[in-house]
């Protein structure tokens, strides 16, 4: 197996508290050595690393494959394909397949078609009901034991208390979260876009950021009634961030992820009914926006997560209420947060990297992601910070084409990619080892 | 303005407004003529293009361009491939190759107007984009404010009823404010939505608040499925609390105009009294819709050639 001395990179290690031009080498798939001026070894392949940022691989606990049944939209080859380019050594599949994860069974199938297809690591979300139908609890034990490491709906809210209350509970069984996509159903009803003034403008319905307060809101009392950990998905509310921080501070089981477009986006981008702007939960204001960094800033939003949800480029290109909801996130994600947040000076690249390495891995307690320790695994992205290029979709490794950033100038990139000890992905290509 | 889509007033300038309505004025001394036929636009197709049903505003359409002297084919989507599964995009491109100067389009889904422009090379003329817009309805109730009053700034205009479902209303608000009028929303909380204030309007949960002293009543049809889903309690509440009649019609200058886009529920949100009243512009809009839409036509596709 190849060794690696990867010198005068910029290590920026959050969980270990390192940030400093240091080497690290890389052996038997596992971190060997960090320190500075490293001399190499006889079988290592250095690599000079200066002026490059070298960071833990980027976990993602929010995305979509589509694979069982979706191909057409991205399969297990093209979307972890799309992940390394992205930077993600690790990523969180959804249930919302066809059919659904929702038994052992399923989960075992694709754990094999993993060990084949994926070029990054992939961990499995159990739907919590059967067929994501908000009925019948799934066999979320099964499952368990099957290797799915989260359960959730996502897509839908669990709308029956009693029933998400039972997945909390049989959840903390296994020590594992139960992931919240929270949406009062009701009061979204049929909307497709945040209201307010923009909505109200355009005359599209809006779905209310109170819907997404109310949500968080029960599932915060549910995690305090049965001592299960709830994770809210994609928060995208300034009411939610309150919430959370509330819950946290009463040492509620609670955690969160933010995605970059709900940190980067704003609704008044529909007002040109580009369907590629079209997400669930929908853009919001700028007011949600300062409210989502804040809560990122304080602790209260644990990770940033991707949301990537591809959709085929035909698919999206219909009438704004008719387009399915979602788009491609793992290439654009790093770039966009360091082009929107870090370069204007509203937050710092460690606390970025923090929230796209130790956060995830401590939400999810996966203790041997997202750091760089000696022994540990040697998963591990170099970005170039200055790095400048604009947004095509159609050179994205993802088959998802429709893309809210599409044609935006970008600051930083992901350049290489390594996953267990391996490169994975270099300037632009996927490697298959 | 030749070239030009029209797909809503919000981004319509002053001049562009004012130059539909002098032509629509023209043309409505055409619409008056015993031969009304001009050759305006001989040689020139357009196709009307309904996704939704529409009997006054496709046909307003229609004869607004045959008396232009295009040839104009409907096409309704309940008789098209679209019920076959067919997808916009399909159904515009199939259009387009036909080879048309103009599609004029209503569609339930805001901003399909807007998309049609992405794949058509012909004027694309928006009819009615869901709850959006419908900026010749707009145009025309412009047009009647303008020809009964002498001028619209300066007047204060109540849109009475369901606004938040309402297409025509946020084209009035567009046009009525650039115009310079004040307007005024009138209706239930649950029809119109707050952040309207943004589009620099002044809202009224009481209708009397909203037609006191008005200019102009603009009575909006209220859609009987919005009472299923609990937006107002029942027809007969709301036509008690917020219906315009001829007793709150005294709140109102004494001269004021009364307009209605049609089609009407009588006894829900407008008497019979007023419907047919003296103060009543009803029929007038009709007349003046198919002005404006000459107006529109001759403006975008032939330069606007005098009547």
């Amino acid at each position: 197996m190849a060794q690696w001395l990867i010198k005068n990179g910029h290590l920026i290690d959050p969980a270990n508290g390192l940030d400093d031009v240091l080497d690290i080498r890389i052996a038997n798939g596992k971190v060997a050595a960090v320190g500075k001026s490293l001399s190499a070894e006889a079988n290592d392949e250095v690599i000079d690393a200066s002026g490059l940022v070298v960071s833990p691989g980027f976990i993602d606990i929010h995305c979509h494959l589509r694979e069982p049944g979706q191909e057409a939209k991205e399969d297990l080859l093209t979307g972890t394909a799309s992940a390394a380019a992205g930077g993600f050594t690790t990523i969180l599949t959804m249930a919302n397949t066809r059919p659904v994860i929702d038994q052992a069974i399923i989960v075992a199938g694709m754990k094999h078609k993993i060990q084949t297809d994926a070029v990054v690591r992939v961990e499995i979300t159990g739907a919590v009901t059967k067929g994501l139908e908000g009925k019948e609890l799934s066999e979320i034990g099964d499952m368990a034991q099957a290797g799915a490491r989260a359960f959730s709906d996502d897509g839908y809210y669990v709308n029956d208390g009693r029933l998400m209350r039972a997945a909390l509970e049989y959840a903390s069984m296994f020590n594992l979260p139960v992931i919240s996509h929270s949406e009062d159903c009701c009061l979204v009803a049929d909307g497709v876009m945040h209201e307010g003034c923009v909505s109200a403008k355009l005359g599209l319905k809006g779905r209310p950021a109170e819907a997404e307060n109310i949500a968080v809101s029960r599932e915060i009392m549910l995690a305090e009634m049965t001592g299960g950990h709830v994770h809210i998905a994609h928060v995208s509310s300034k009411g939610a961030v309150d919430l959370i921080r509330e819950a946290k501070a009463k040492g509620i089981k609670v955690t969160a992820e933010v995605t970059p477009h709900h940190l980067c986006l704003v609704d008044k981008t529909i007002e040109s009914f580009d369907s590629a702007f079209k997400v669930n939960p929908p853009l919001r204001t700028n007011e949600h926006i300062v409210a989502l960094i804040e809560g990122l800033k304080d602790g209260t939003l644990d990770a940033i997560a991707t949301d990537h949800a591809p959709h085929a480029y035909e698919e999206k290109d219909c009438e704004f209420n008719e387009a399915p909801c979602g788009f491609a996130g793992f290439e654009t994600a790093f770039s966009v947060l360091h082009s929107c947040l870090v370069q204007t000076g509203q937050w710092n690249l460690q606390a970025l990297i923090h929230k796209m390495t130790a956060g995830p891995a401590a939400a999810f307690d996966w203790k041997d992601r997202g750091h760089l320790s000696v022994g540990g695994l040697a998963d591990l992205v170099l970005i170039d910070p200055k790095k400048e290029w604009v947004v095509d979709p159609h050179a994205m490794l993802t088959r998802g084409k429709s893309c809210p950033f599409t044609g935006m100038e970008m600051v930083g990139q992901v350049v290489r990619t390594m996953v267990d000890g391996k490169w994975v992905y270099q300037d632009g290509k996927i490697i298959r080892n | 303005m030749r070239g030009q889509h029209i797909l809503g007033l919000e981004h319509m300038s002053v001049a562009d407004i004012e130059r539909v309505l002098n032509t629509a004025d023209e043309m409505k001394k055409v619409t008056k003529q015993d031969i009304k036929k001009l050759s305006t636009l001989r040689g020139k197709a357009i196709v009307n293009v309904f996704f939704e049903n529409s009997t006054r505003t496709r046909s307003s359409f229609e004869l607004a361009g045959k008396y232009l002297g295009a040839d104009v084919i409907n096409i309704a989507a309940s008789t098209s491939s679209v019920a076959k599964g067919e997808s916009l995009r399909d159904t515009l491109l199939t259009v387009q190759a036909m080879g048309v100067d103009a599609i004029v389009m209503r569609h339930s889904a805001e901003g399909a107007a807007q998309y049609a422009t992405r794949y058509v090379k012909a004027v694309v003329i928006n009819a009615g984009d869901g709850a959006h817009e419908h900026p010749t309805q707009g145009l025309l109730d412009l047009l009647t404010i303008r020809q009964h009053h002498g001028s619209i700034a300066g007047k204060k205009v109540a849109i009475v009823g369901d606004i938040l479902h309402s297409r025509v209303a946020r084209s009035n608000i567009w046009g009525l404010l650039k115009m310079g009028a004040e307007v005024h929303l009138g209706g239930p909380k649950t029809l119109i939505p707050k952040e309207m204030l943004d589009m620099g309007v002044t809202i009224h949960h009481r209708v009397e608040d909203a037609i006191a002293d008005a200019d102009v009543v603009n009575v909006l049809r209220i859609q009987l499925e919005r009472q299923k889903k609990g937006l107002f309690p029942t027809p007969r509440e709301y036509a008690r609390i917020f219906g315009i009649n001829d007793e709150r019609l005294k709140l109102a200058k004494e001269n004021v105009l009364v307009m209605h886009p049609g089609p009407m529920n009588r006894g829900l949100e407008i008497s019979p009294d007023v419907a047919y009243g003296r103060f009543s512009a009803i029929e007038e809009q009709v007349n003046n819709g198919v002005a404006v839409r000459m107006a529109v036509l001759s403006l975008t596709l032939a330069d606007g050639v005098q009547a």
